[in-house]
């Protein structure tokens, strides 16, 4: 199962390695990692997504995690009401009369075009997995020339009423 | 400010904020930590630091080899309780204390190993004698850190020494530039501790005791199995107490042994892969297991689908992350194995009403008891560890390697006291036993250690009889000799039909004059009839010996669980 875990560590130099060195060793399974400042710059927050077998494997990965003395603290967000983004850098096979067609389609996603080329424009995309990968799917066809992901940052919402219960993906978002 | 010199136990301290180099920095706060004995061997990029070492007198012994100082470190550990310090140089220094930095880590012994660097100008040039030893030893190192700036020095070494030893007891790894240790900064040890990221749980949940004092009371077959965690936490007194009011059945891991007494009617000995019928038997069979700090090594579970199939399984440990981690746990209790065992006695809950189980354990024990067949010609390993026993009155420091000797060891000297033990069991390093003898005997300067080796294991650290000459330490080395790799022979006899594949010794070096050449008396015996005179003599000379025991060639250890088998499935047990 698919599992959404922050951490919040010592911003020292090899904590990362630290992290990416245990994950690697223990056979844990990591999807995406983000790393990056908090509002302390004596502490940064990592994000992980992760991939375990069950509740036990689940419950090690925090536990171990825990053990680093660099760890501050750990936690599943998974099931709570989350402010989950990732940001993505997609470069597609586009001739001059594609353009204006890609730029529509890519509109609702608030994609903007960053970058354009004689062959080639690069969309960036920011928002949750499933918007991303919505994305992703949509430009498929054009030819993707290159492609890359930042993982996902996240961090619990404000107010916990704000669970958002309809489908994940959405083109508000 | 002017210095402010005190006189602590003839050690000369300074208080409050004090400029001096980062290697003085070091030493000082060795002293402020009650290091009274530091295991090392110099270097260039630790000069500065050895340099402090003779000016102030500390006491520092050199070994022959890295590895020989950080299983003699390991050594002190075990038996003082206290961490044990190695000092080491960079690059090559450093790398050789590995297999005794990961020993110490998965045998969870308190070290604080300071390693030298390279200057902080070329680190990351591949400099001369340069090595990333931060990034080789975090995977087995409780904690470690590199000093940037010798201002940090102080604070670093006070971490260090309190990550070692507190919780889950580890080593902790320094490295230290030789451009810091020579800067100047200003000492200053009081400042307090801040570590958020390191807070042990101590005191365990109340509820989570009461709910163990519960399943004792309704439990038909509960069995307790005892680890290091108990000596670790310091609370064999407790854990007798406990096991006394509640009257459960003891069996122990390779290193709990000692923590319960042997002889007590409710020990049951070793449990695990050559532990007792009975031990193994009555886990197979519990339907309560408590756990106090055992971590469910495969050695001890065997197979884990076969592993206590009825148990309930109660789990102690100091370390959150042992809990669950192998076996499905019911009722999980963080914290101190003292501590909680102290709260369980207080606790005082109803002792469980199994006479029949315990009938039962008391017939497997008659029935099944460890063996071994005399065969009337050679010395039988077993009878030698029988009577290292009996001539040491059970009260020896016994130090092994691994492999057939450690668990003849462990199989027939019946520990009956804390803190007697000395072997290497999650890492199962040969090597280790006669360097951390050596450490063993500066934690007792006054009592009989008697390392118990293999002749291959003894190859490994041999170097080591130089600190015996040097300092006429009295180790007694007892070589279990039967010119071979004895597990791994037995191993390829049992399970790749008998193709000895690099495991017998054909040619073997003359240990005696190997002794003699470090001024060391040795005594050959392959005469069953004569052993028990010459081991006597030898434990009864003042001074280090070494004893080479021609054992029985091809004996076995048994009873035995193949891998992949259950605790029900033993072999080789008494007829």
């Amino acid at each position: 199962m698919k599992r959404t875990i922050i951490a919040t560590v010592n911003n020292t130099s090899g904590v990362m390695n630290r992290i990416t060195g245990l994950f690697a060793r223990r056979h844990f399974n990591i999807e995406s990692i983000t790393v990056g400042m908090t509002e302390n710059p004596a502490i940064s927050r990592m994000t992980f997504v992760i991939n375990v077998d069950d509740e036990r494997g689940l419950d090690q990965v925090i536990k171990q995690l825990y053990k680093q003395v660099d760890v501050l603290k750990v936690r599943d967000i998974t099931d709570e009401a989350i402010v989950a983004r990732e940001l993505a850098l997609i470069k597609i096979v586009a001739a001059p009369q594609n353009r204006g067609e890609i730029s529509a389609l890519v509109e609702p996603f608030r994609a903007s075009i960053v970058d354009v080329g004689r062959e080639s424009i690069t969309l960036q995309v920011t928002g949750d997995q499933q918007k991303v990968e919505a994305l992703i799917d949509l430009v498929k066809p054009y030819g993707i020339k290159e492609l890359a992901r930042t993982g996902i940052t996240a961090f619990k919402r404000g107010t916990k009423k704000s669970v958002f219960d309809g489908p994940k993906y959405s083109i508000i978002n | 400010m002017s210095p402010k010199i005190k006189e602590v136990d003839g050690r000369e301290l300074y208080t409050g904020n004090q400029e001096m180099t980062g290697s003085s920095m070091l030493i000082q706060a060795l002293a402020r930590e009650n290091v009274d004995v530091i295991f090392g061997y110099p270097g260039g990029a630790i000069l500065p630091t050895y340099d402090e070492i003779y000016r102030t007198g500390i006491r520092h012994i050199l070994a022959r080899h890295e590895q020989g100082a950080i299983h003699a470190a390991e050594g002190y550990a075990r038996i003082s309780g206290k961490p044990g310090v190695c000092v080491v140089t960079s690059g090559p220094g450093a790398t050789n204390v590995i297999t005794g930095i990961a020993d110490a880590m998965i045998d969870s012994l308190p070290l604080v190993v300071i390693t030298g660097q390279v200057a902080t100008t070329v680190i990351g040039t591949d400099a001369f004698q340069e090595a990333d030893i931060i990034g080789v030893t975090m995977p087995i190192t409780k904690h470690n850190y590199q000093v940037r700036e010798v201002d940090e020095l102080p604070r670093i070494i006070k971490e260090a020494f309190h990550i070692a030893t507190t919780g889950r007891p580890g080593p902790v790894l320094i490295d230290l530039p030789k451009d810091v240790s020579t800067a100047s900064g200003f000492f200053n040890y009081d400042q307090p501790l801040d570590l958020p990221g390191y807070q042990p749980t101590i005191v365990p949940n109340k509820l989570q005791i009461k709910k163990l004092a519960d399943a004792v009371t309704n439990a038909k077959k509960p069995v307790v199995l005892a680890g290091a965690g108990v000596l670790h936490a310091g609370g064999s007194a407790e854990f007798l107490e406990y096991i006394e009011q509640q009257q459960i059945p003891v069996a122990n891991t390779l290193l709990g042994l000692g923590s319960f007494p042997g002889t007590h009617p409710l020990s049951l000995g070793m449990a695990g892969m050559h532990g007792t019928y009975t031990a193994n038997m009555a886990l197979h069979e519990a339907d309560l297991l408590i756990s106090i700090g055992a971590r469910f090594d495969d050695r001890v579970t065997g197979a884990l689908q076969h592993f206590a199939p009825n148990a309930k399984v109660a789990h102690i440990d100091i370390d959150p992350a042992e809990i669950g981690k192998n076996i499905e746990t019911a009722i999980p209790v963080v914290g101190d194995a003292k501590e909680a065992l102290s709260m369980l006695i207080a606790e005082n809950g109803t002792p469980s009403h199994c006479d029949k189980w315990k009938q039962q354990i008391a017939d497997w024990k008659s029935e099944f008891p460890l063996w071994y067949k005399e065969d009337g010609e050679s010395l039988k390993p077993q009878r030698l560890i029988e009577m290292i026993y009996e001539e040491t009155n059970g009260d020896a420091i016994v130090t092994t390697d691994v492999g057939q000797h450690q668990m003849w060891a462990a199989q027939f000297y019946k520990f009956d006291q804390p803190n007697r033990w000395v072997t290497s069991g999650g890492l199962g390093t040969m090597g280790f036993g006669f360097p951390s003898a050596i450490g063993a005997q500066f934690a007792e300067p006054e009592k009989q250690v008697v390392a118990v080796l293999g002749d291959a294991g003894f190859q490994m650290t041999a170097q080591e009889m130089s600190i015996l000459q040097e300092l006429n330490l009295p180790v007694k080395i007892i070589l279990v000799n039967n010119a071979a790799l004895g597990m791994v022979r037995q191993w390829q006899e049992l399970f790749y039909d008998e193709r000895y594949s690099n495991s017998l010794f054909p040619i073997q070096p003359d240990f005696i004059k190997m002794a003699e050449a470090y001024n060391i008396k040795g005594w050959k015996v392959d005469d069953p009839k004569e052993m028990q005179t010459a081991l006597k003599e030898a434990l009864e000379y003042d001074g280090p010996v070494l004893m080479d025991c021609r054992v029985t060639k091809d004996e076995n250890v048994y009873p035995m669980i193949a891998p992949g088998k259950g605790h029900h499935e033993m072999e080789g047990i008494k007829p």
